[in-house]
């Protein structure tokens, strides 16, 4: 067992991968000589020699591109998009490509790649540092898209994503690169993709939530707990699949559900867990299904007031959990 | 007759047009077609033709004056006979939507493919395609047992009308309650909404207030409607059961061991108001939407005090039991009430309800009826009185166990002389028996 | 009839005569049921398709020079004749235009020409323009990786070289040597837009010296020089010395897809002029000069070639469509496979 920060977890869980599979490479910008600007990959082109931790050009259809055609050819590629911001030219190589390989060739060819995006805010990233960027993915049949909140948590998804046969999209809130410490197992393990997970149980409401959110929640629940508050937090792990049945069994057991979010409310992850919701926990609902997130102008200015203003915080989740649990 | 103008739409983008020149003035004689005035959009400019032959009368837009496609320009006049064109605004909004052109295609990327793949398979195929395979929606295909609940605007109209939803039967999927069957209620006007004019606003320092239990509420709702819909009259009439009683004292044993069950009062009771409702239909009636309804069960209710309220188990088809099977039935029902123990259709489906007010001491009562039966009888104490009895044409005193029973019922449904016959049915069933009698 | 699988390419450059005759015949198998596939269309049962007449000689003759058991080929949409090179039946070509259940390809989830190969490591994963060009150096770099000397080649057209993914693709093969031939088929129009206005330069072939390697143009109705300018691209592939870029010039014969009108673009003049550069009839008086094929031998190819396609139509027309619950399949490996 070691403690170790996000980071951390997700460095050793690549290094841990490389060792155990040598078909497992890493490209991406930097992420060999300098170890990534992160240093998630730090050490790693040392250990594993320049053809298997890859320092590309500045291009990151191609990044994505040539992941996926080394997929197809046997090797299980780990590509870094350097921030989420700038993800998008790779929209049509993971979206358009890598997520109907196996579909579009009736289960002869796949792709098993792995894209790890480090996103959100509450950084001082300004608009091009900030973004979240999950909904297109997670929107999209043929990706997983995983978006673990803790150490423990993004050693075992990380594992998991590499070792799958399809594509996967790992997004890494990079305020919880440092900001999130936790004991970490040494030894190898897994969690499965589409599985959430309560990280704290309660009777009076369900926050639904994941990435940085998962513990401001947290957070904002121990708050309400001393004032009597009883408050059940879910952490989601996985975008796509969504874990329905643990949304469903929590929702129907409190009668509240608090959805908290950092990307824009307008077509959402948490639009998508609302309608769940209204679909399966119609009868249960004690309340309206309330979801809690940034207001709708592009994520998210740089000066500090103005990006304090645009997050949520473990006050404003605490001001929503009051106001539903009154009603 | 007047007739207006409006300024036609012109084109699919195009919205709204800066009137130009005005060809033609107030007073002018028109034709159907003429030009009345120019209009410039920034697609076309064109002359609005004159929609009808007849006067201008008024113009209501300036030259220079920006306006909306569809909005009146002026007006004229037009004999009551002249060929009118459809409502320009109708018309125009169904142009807005279009039509489909048949046949018109475009294929997989911009040209007019004209697909004939299926048409070749097409009945066998088409059959085959299963109808939940494909298209998805987010309902579940069964409706799960989940779904029996209160939804939230049957709970909120509920409240709002003050509707007791135990009393409603719902006409949605499994017996729900929907929408629908509440705004029913509220429409029909019966819903609990009498005013009870409160002699005291507010509890002064000492009183207790009490929240009711909801089973106390039920109740109470359902008195306030009984009360409220039902003109209740009331009968009353003594029963000599001095014979009932000895027969009783004598069998009680017997019976007990025979049959396993305890021998009281109520299976006779029961079995000789069952014959009597059975040669009085309107006594196990219903008012129903302006009509009597003849009940062709008859189930009658037991009025039981259970631990939070009265409650009334519904003995289904007495008509056919005997005295033993009553009381067997009777036994068996009572024990649930008593434990809490019973199920909704012991509850349901009543048709008549018999009241053991006597029990209690009561020697005279005025029932309320139970909603929506027409009558309702309770059988009082049992006292050893005096009575006048005449033999022989001679008058004596004698001592007698003496029985009042009395009848509320409805009377839209029930008169005097209906109530009255039926009191004598039963007095002289109850009277009938003595220590002769064999009961089955 | 079908097509004859190849030999692999070995040092000598020069097609023999009698391989020369076998991939004449492919290429008139290739053109009549090219042929059969239009008709298809107009006859409202082939949706979409995109015809490869003009491109037979180019197609197949850079396929003649690879080893179909290793090599890797990323092709496009207008591979028609590349297909039946790699021993692709009438029967299985006709599945993916008739959109049939058993679409070797891609089960008839996708246009014709897309998905991936029943037996030669072909694949096509979609029709958006040259992203196919990064995949191609993401599996040459897998190669290098693996040590070995398979070859990728990627096929594109003159519209595809415009792509970001080109140029990226073509710089990363470039840094790195990756053994990859990009294959470019210049008609001359990226569906209406003529050359001219697809770029500045004048050839495909001249951006290479951009990214590190070599560029070369070839007549690409001449079956034995694209033959050649292949084998020395893939000799260099194989010895480790990184890519090329090879330029074939061709004729579009038909407009774009079945859903085109070139003659709304297109002179009639200049549709007359390019049929002059028909290679089935450009390879058929080269094989007549040199007397291996005679009159009355074309014509029994041709009539062979047709019986051939009337056959596989029969067959395939009378095939059932993929069924609604197959639509469901391969989404992501739902047997939960892991390494």
């Amino acid at each position: 067992m070691t403690e170790r920060t996000v980071i951390e977890a997700v460095r050793a869980t690549i290094q841990a991968e490389m060792r155990r599979d040598s078909s497992v490479i890493v490209l991406g910008e930097d992420v060999g000589i300098r170890g990534g600007v992160f240093l998630a990959t730090d050490g790693l082109i040392d250990e594993f020699g320049e053809d298997r931790v890859i320092d590309t050009p500045l291009a990151e259809s191609s990044i994505c591109g040539i992941a996926l055609g080394a997929a197809v050819n046997g090797m299980r590629p780990i590509a870094e998009i350097q921030f989420a911001d700038f993800v998008w030219p790779a929209i049509n190589q993971l979206v358009g490509e890598a997520s109907k390989v196996r579909y579009g060739t009736n289960g002869v060819k796949t792709a098993p790649m792995t894209v790890r995006v480090p996103y959100g805010g509450g950084v001082r990233g300004g608009l091009y540092h900030s973004q979240s960027i999950e909904v297109l993915f997670a929107h999209t049949p043929g990706l997983s898209v995983v978006a673990p909140a803790t150490p423990f948590d993004a050693k075992g998804l990380l594992a998991t994503a590499i070792r799958t046969n399809d594509p996967v999209i790992f997004l890494e809130h990079k305020r919880t690169y440092r900001l999130v410490k936790g004991d970490v197992p040494d030894a190898d393990y897994t969690i499965p993709i589409g599985k959430a997970e309560i990280k704290r149980p309660g009777t009076d409401l369900t926050i639904i939530a994941y990435g940085l959110m998962l513990h401001y929640a947290l957070q904002a629940a121990d708050m309400a707990a001393a004032n009597g508050i009883s408050v059940e937090v879910l952490d989601l792990r996985t975008l796509r699949p969504l874990d329905e049945d643990a949304i469903v069994e929590s929702v129907s057991r409190t009668g509240k559900a608090l959805i908290v979010q950092e990307d824009t409310l307008s077509v959402s992850i948490s639009s998508e867990v609302a309608a769940i919701i209204g679909e399966r926990c119609f009868f249960d609902l004690d309340g309206p299904i309330t979801r809690l997130g940034p207001p709708e102008i592009p994520p998210m200015p740089f000066s500090p007031i103005q990006e304090a203003a645009f997050m949520p915080s473990p006050d404003k989740i605490l001001a929503a959990i009051t106001k539903l649990a009154e009603i | 007759m007047a007739f207006n103008i409006e300024l036609p739409h012109v084109g699919e983008s195009v919205t709204e047009a800066v009137i130009g020149k005005w060809l033609k003035a107030p007073g002018d004689a028109i034709e159907k077609y003429d030009p009345l005035v120019e209009v410039i959009t920034d697609k076309v400019s064109m002359d609005v033709p004159s929609p009808a032959t007849g006067t201008l009368t008024k113009i209501h837009v300036e030259e220079g004056e920006t306006v909306l496609m569809g909005s009146v320009i002026a007006e004229m006049s037009v004999a009551d006979d002249a060929d009118m064109p459809a409502n320009a605004t109708t018309s125009s909004f169904a142009s807005r939507i279009g039509t489909l052109v048949q046949g018109a295609n475009v294929g997989p990327t911009g040209g007019e493919f004209v697909d004939t793949s299926l048409s070749i398979f097409e009945p066998e195929v088409m059959e085959s395609v299963p109808g939940s395979g494909g298209t998805r929606t987010s309902m579940e295909s069964e409706p799960s047992s989940r779904q029996k609940g209160f939804s939230p605007v049957v709970t909120r109209l509920a409240a709002q009308h003050d509707i007791d939803l135990r009393c409603l039967v719902g006409t949605g999927l499994g017996g729900r309650i929907t929408k629908q069957d509440v705004q029913a209620v509220v429409d029909s006007g019966v819903a609990g909404n009498v005013e009870i004019a409160a002699s005291q606003s507010n509890p002064s320092s000492g009183d207790i207030v009490v929240e009711p239990t909801p089973i106390r509420r039920m109740i109470a709702n359902h008195m306030v409607k009984s009360m409220s819909e039902i003109p209740h009259a009331w009968s009353a009439i003594e029963v000599d059961v001095s014979g009932m009683v000895e027969w009783r004292a004598a069998n009680r044993v017997r019976f007990e061991s025979e049959h396993g069950v305890r021998l009281t009062f109520l299976p006779i009771t029961l079995w000789v108001v069952t014959s009597a409702l059975r040669t009085n239909p309107q006594i196990n009636s219903s008012w129903l939407d302006g009509k009597i309804v003849l009940k062709k069960s008859i189930n009658v209710g037991v009025a039981v005090a259970a631990g939070e309220g009265l409650v009334v188990p519904v003995v289904h088809g007495a008509q056919d039991a005997t005295i033993v099977e009553l009381a067997g039935m009777l036994n068996g029902i009572v024990q649930r009430a008593r434990s809490g123990a019973m199920t909704i259709d012991d509850v349901r489906g009543g048709t008549f309800t018999l009241n053991n007010t006597g029990a209690l001491g009561s020697v005279w009562g005025g029932a309320i009826i139970n909603h929506p039966q027409a009558a309702i009888l309770t059988t009082e104490a049992i006292v050893k009185r005096p009575v006048v009895i005449s033999s022989n044409g001679e008058d004596e005193i004698v001592v007698r166990s003496m029985m009042n029973i009395c009848l509320s019922f409805d009377h839209r449904i029930i008169d005097g002389a209906e109530a009255s016959k039926f009191l004598q049915m039963v007095k002289s069933g109850l009277e009938s028996i003595d220590l002769q009698t064999v009961l089955k | 009839m079908s097509a004859t699988a190849n030999q692999p390419s070995n040092s000598n450059s020069q097609l023999s005569g009698e391989r020369l005759l076998e991939l004449y015949q492919t290429m008139v198998l290739s053109r009549h049921l090219d042929e059969r596939v239009w008709l298809l269309n107009r006859q409202g049962k082939a949706a979409i398709a995109a015809s490869a007449q003009g491109h037979e000689a180019a197609q197949l003759a850079c396929i003649e020079a690879t080893d179909p058991s290793k090599d890797h080929y990323l092709i496009y949409y207008r591979q028609f004749a590349a297909m039946m090179a790699l021993g692709t039946e009438p029967e299985e070509m006709l599945r993916g235009f008739l959109a049939k259940t058993d679409d070797p390809m891609s089960g008839a989830r996708q246009f014709p020409l897309h998905g991936a190969h029943p037996r030669v490591d072909l694949f096509n994963f979609s029709n958006v323009i040259a992203t196919q060009l990064p995949q191609a150096a993401g599996v040459a770099l897998a190669d290098k990786l693996k040590g070995s000397d398979a070859v990728t080649v990627v096929f594109f057209g003159d519209g595809a070289s415009s792509q970001g993914d080109t140029h990226e693709a073509m710089n990363f093969a470039g840094i790195h040597k990756l053994p990859v031939i990009f294959f470019c088929e210049n008609n001359r129009y990226a569906i209406s837009v003529p050359l001219e206005k697809q770029m500045g330069v004048e050839s495909v072939a001249s951006r290479a010296v951009g990214y590190g390697f070599p560029g070369v143009q070839v007549d690409g109705t001449d079956v034995g020089a694209v033959y050649e300018v292949t084998n020395v691209a893939i000799e260099r592939a194989r010895a480790g010395d990184g890519p090329t870029l090879i330029e074939a010039s061709v004729e579009r014969l038909l407009p774009h897809t079945t859903d085109d009108d070139h003659t709304r673009y297109r002179s009639s003049e200049d549709i007359v002029q390019m049929l002059n550069r028909d290679p089935i009839r450009i390879l058929a008086e080269l094989l007549k000069r040199r007397g291996q094929l005679t009159d009355s031998g074309d014509e029994e190819i041709h009539a062979l070639a047709k019986k051939r396609v009337n056959l596989a139509t029969d067959t395939v027309d009378a095939e059932p469509y993929p069924s609604v619950e197959s639509m469901f399949d391969h989404v992501i490996d739902s047997s939960g496979g892991h390494s």
